[in-house]
């Protein structure tokens, strides 16, 4: 028989050295984006002007900020931009993926150009597009110039359009990303599947439509996610566009937290404001994480 | 725009944007580097351009760094409670980071870290860490496992085996992490405006301030090559980097 | 069930000619294996027969009608992929009906189609499911059934079971080659496999470097390879080789190398007689030796291969590393000396210079 000497675990293999090099994570994640949350959800239960107080005031905050025409107005604009903005980069991306995957010479130069505003500052893109659809200066007046007098492209300066001045500069700037997504889907299908598909003799709108968009569930699930989390943050590029103007025609809801927060404080406002978009956000993106989940287990 | 940069301020007047230059003149672009008023001052946007430098190279670095060795640890060193922590940072992503920002203001103001450099870099490395630490994670997970085990049996330490074996295999990975940081941090507006304080300001306040805080009659030649000025560091980025930029989006977005 | 009919055919790909003057006849029925080591251009052969790529010169004809520039609707095939290339959104139902439902075939009929493919391909059970939920070897065998449906003149199939594990390999081997014997269709077959050329094949094609090596049956290719190539290729463990000279005195050739000699007693000489002193190349495959018969010449055993119903006997044949066949329990042990002789059937020689039979 030969003994065997059991050794005790030494007391460093106890504590795992990943602890350590976490510490930083774990202080962020826990003190910064968990702390903070609750922290906002707090002071908007209190009636904090400028600086927090500790007052407890109930939901009177939430009532205030759901009877505030700017809020309510800002919630209208997100509402009207968030799905624009969505399907315009998605189709656009879509169509800027499908051309520069086709065209295998010039591919790799088309597909700079398309992607070159998604490097661009959403500042620069504002300050671009407040000129290219300034009235007197871009657009509309080039055209007028080469001979239509009659052309109106003023949405910037227009209480009605101004959104859909942003929506145009941000689609700009972002269907460049989406393409990129895109792209990457369509190199992850099987070339095999679509000569499957010519063997078939199924035509090419069809082989789209029934094959690589639902092939490109996750990639587009993907785009989406980004965009979507994008679109509620939108902030600097309508500050570079429009500083939410005319009046308060494009104001969005980042921008009213901002002003409520630093401009003019009002910190439990600001905060109502805050945690109502952070529980939109969760409460829109969990559907979509399930769905991309879903394409991501069909992919493989 | 580029043009319009060109073109002296009578010319513009005119109202002909699209219109080639008669007379190509340099003084807009002179005028938006040293002389225009951002606000206050009246310096042009040089100042601006060093701050995003400085604020630049010390958060892309630190959070390449962090994501790295996040990354690593979840990959490998299966610590309890860590994908806990990695999913609530997951989460904290796609907060809008509005939603964050006061508390955070609240929290930093006491550190003297609000209107410092360290300040706005901290901050910058904070918003990064869910990305960068997601593509690092991914990058490591799809190694295999055993390549790891071997480091263990051949004797292996946490930082040992980081260093000399797993950041070497992430080379291709740390350049699209770099790309995608160093992008994302000069083009960054709000956490500048709010975290830099006036001493540092980023290049894109200071734009922003240029163009749309100015009274008076607006110079569009110099605004736009204040813009162009602006745009022109993520443009090079962009050249230099050429398809590894494509792939950086590629890996923060498709594997997430 | 279509013939095939492939005249002077040259494919380029990246501008390199991968196909250059290909001539193949392929009767209706066949079961014709194209078998090639990889980048030996056999699949591009087979995409340039599905018209999947352009090709740069010659002709294809299915059943006398040109294809060469046909579109690959129009031609009538049926095809199975290495990589199964099943369309992944769809169900099993789905991939075998959306072929026929993109071309507007009537719904009774799509029915039918389907019905008659997953029954002869045990599919009934999986219809319902996606590709993702299916093993392996259930994947290949919806995509047979996807060519199936199709009712086409002529399948083709690329490498179908290189991506399965070796008893999967084997089974669906046979329930291909029943499948082949039931509906007796034109199948031309891509494969690096001797096995499967072999057990499948009504004729094989060996491929190499673009040109036909060599067309045969079987047995014809495995016993009297045309060239070292082929000879080399087929056969496990491999045909030995050793480099001599012909003898030619007294009626009888011999083969000679330095401690070695053959009588060539009934060699079927190619072209030319043979000639005093001719280089050549001898080819005896393992199962043609025999140990410990009343031998020719000895050598000793430097390793032995147990493979369960058999062992491959290594030992030194005038400083070549030759390989013979023996019994499990029976056989020589490791540094043992055998007596060796050639048995009966006819041995192999190539010409030293190109390597062709001789």
């Amino acid at each position: 028989m030969t003994s065997v000497i059991r050794r005790r675990a030494p007391l460093r293999a106890a504590l795992n050295p990943a602890w350590f090099a976490l510490l930083p994570m774990a202080l962020a994640a826990v003190v910064v984006y968990l702390g903070s949350f609750l922290w906002s959800l707090r002071i908007s239960l209190t009636g904090s002007r400028s600086l927090p107080l500790h007052d407890y005031v109930g939901l009177a905050q939430y009532q205030r900020l759901f009877a505030n025409d700017r809020w309510l107005h800002s919630l209208q604009n997100l509402a009207i931009y968030s799905p624009l903005y969505l399907a315009g980069c998605l189709a656009l991306g879509f169509l800027l993926a499908l051309l520069v995957d086709r065209q295998l010479r010039g591919g790799g130069a088309l597909r700079a150009i398309f992607l070159y505003p998604y490097a661009l500052s959403f500042i620069a893109t504002g300050l671009i597009w407040q000129w290219l659809l300034n009235p007197e200066l871009g657009i509309q007046q080039a055209v007028r110039a080469w001979g239509f007098p009659a052309f109106r492209f003023d949405w910037l300066v227009d209480q009605d359009h101004a959104i859909y001045a942003i929506v145009l500069a941000t689609i700009w700037q972002g269907a460049g990303l989406v393409m990129a997504i895109l792209l990457a889907g369509l190199r992850g299908i099987d070339p095999d599947i679509l000569r499957a598909a010519r063997v078939d003799g199924v035509p090419g709108w069809r082989v789209q439509t029934s094959i690589v968009i639902p092939m490109l569930g996750y990639a587009f699930a993907t785009a989406a996610l980004l965009l979507l989390t994008a679109a509620v943050k939108l902030y600097d590029a309508v500050v570079a566009m429009t500083q939410g103007g005319p009046g308060t025609a494009s104001e969005v809801p980042a921008k009213f937290i901002m002003d409520h927060l630093f401009g003019r404080a009002n910190l439990a406002l600001a905060s109502a404001g805050a945690t109502v978009m952070a529980i939109t956000v969760v409460a829109l993106l969990a559907p979509l994480l399930y769905a991309r989940g879903r394409a991501a287990r069909v992919r493989a | 725009m580029s043009v319009t940069s060109l073109k002296s301020m009578d010319e513009i007047r005119l109202g002909q944007l699209f219109a080639w230059p008669s007379r190509l003149t340099l003084e807009a672009w002179r005028a938006a580097w040293r002389s225009a008023c951002t606000g206050v001052a009246c310096e042009g946007i040089r100042g601006g351009f060093w701050n995003s430098i400085a604020i630049v190279l010390p958060s892309t670095l630190i959070a390449i760094a962090l994501g790295a060795l996040n990354g690593y640890a979840l990959a490998f060193w299966r610590a309890r409670g860590a994908s806990l922590l990695f999913g609530l940072l997951m989460l904290g992503a796609f907060i809008p980071v509005q939603v964050l920002m006061f508390p955070l203001v609240r929290l930093l103001g006491p550190l003297h870290l609000v209107g410092s450099l360290a300040g706005i870099v901290l901050v910058h490395v904070i918003f990064s860490m869910p990305i960068m630490t997601l593509i690092f994670r991914n990058h490591f997970a799809a190694l295999p496992r055993e390549l790891f085990l071997a480091a263990r049996l051949d004797g292996g330490g946490f930082l040992r085996i980081f260093l000399q074996l797993m950041l070497p295999l992430a080379v291709p990975m740390l350049v699209v992490a770099a790309i995608m940081q160093a992008t994302g941090v000069w083009n960054d507006y709000i956490l500048g405006l709010v975290f830099a304080g006036r001493e540092h300001l980023p290049m894109t306040v200071q734009l922003n301030n240029l163009v749309n805080t100015t009274t008076g009659a607006k110079l569009y030649n110099v605004d736009m090559a204040a813009t162009l000025l602006t745009s022109l560091v993520p443009l090079a980025i962009y050249l230099l980097s050429g398809r590894w930029f494509v792939r950086g989006i590629a890996a923060g977005a498709m594997k997430g | 069930m279509a013939a095939v009919s492939i005249r002077d055919l040259r494919v380029h790909l990246g501008g390199q000619p991968v196909i250059d003057g290909l001539d193949l006849e392929v009767a209706s029925g066949e079961f014709l294996v194209l078998l090639g080591p990889s980048g030996c251009g056999k699949s591009t052969l087979l995409h340039a027969l599905a018209g999947l790529i352009d090709v740069a010169g010659g002709s294809v004809a299915f059943d006398g009608v040109d294809q060469t520039w046909a579109s690959p609707r129009a031609r009538n095939i049926g095809m199975v992929f290495q990589s199964y290339a099943l369309y992944p959104t769809m169900t099993v139902a789905g991939n075998l009906s959306f072929g026929l439902r993109a071309r507007g075939t009537a719904r009774a009929e799509i029915a039918a189609r389907v019905q008659r493919a997953a029954s002869l391909l045990q599919l009934e059970p999986l219809l319902a499911r996606k590709p993702a939920q299916l093993s392996g070897g259930q994947r290949q065998r919806v995509a047979i059934g996807r060519a199936l449906v199709r009712d086409a003149g002529v399948y083709l199939l690329d490498e179908p079971l290189s991506n399965l594990d070796a008893n999967l390999r084997a089974a669906l081997r046979r329930e291909l080659k029943l499948l082949h014997q039931r509906l007796g269709a034109t199948m031309i077959y891509v494969t690096h496999d001797q096995i499967e050329a072999l057990t499948l094949a009504t004729r094989i094609a060996v491929l190499h470097q673009g040109r036909v090596q060599q067309l045969g049956t079987p047995g014809d290719v495995y016993a009297r390879p045309a060239n070292r190539f082929v000879a080399g290729f087929m056969g496990a463990p491999p045909m030995n080789f050793l480099e001599g000279r012909l003898a030619v005195s007294g009626g009888t050739p011999r083969f000679v190398a330095a401690g070695f000699e053959l009588e060539l007693r009934d060699y079927e000489f190619r072209a030319a007689a043979p000639v005093d002193g001719e280089p050549v190349v001898l080819g005896v495959r393992p199962e043609q030796l025999r140990i410990g018969a009343p031998g020719s010449w000895t050598s000793q055993v430097t390793l032995i291969e147990p493979m369960g119903n058999h062992q491959v006997v290594w030992f030194d044949c005038a400083g070549s590393g030759w390989s013979a066949l023996s019994d499990s329990d029976a056989g020589p042990r490791v540094g043992a000396r055998i007596a060796l002789a050639v048995s009966s059937s006819p041995v192999s020689l190539f010409r030293a210079d190109n390597g062709t039979r001789r």
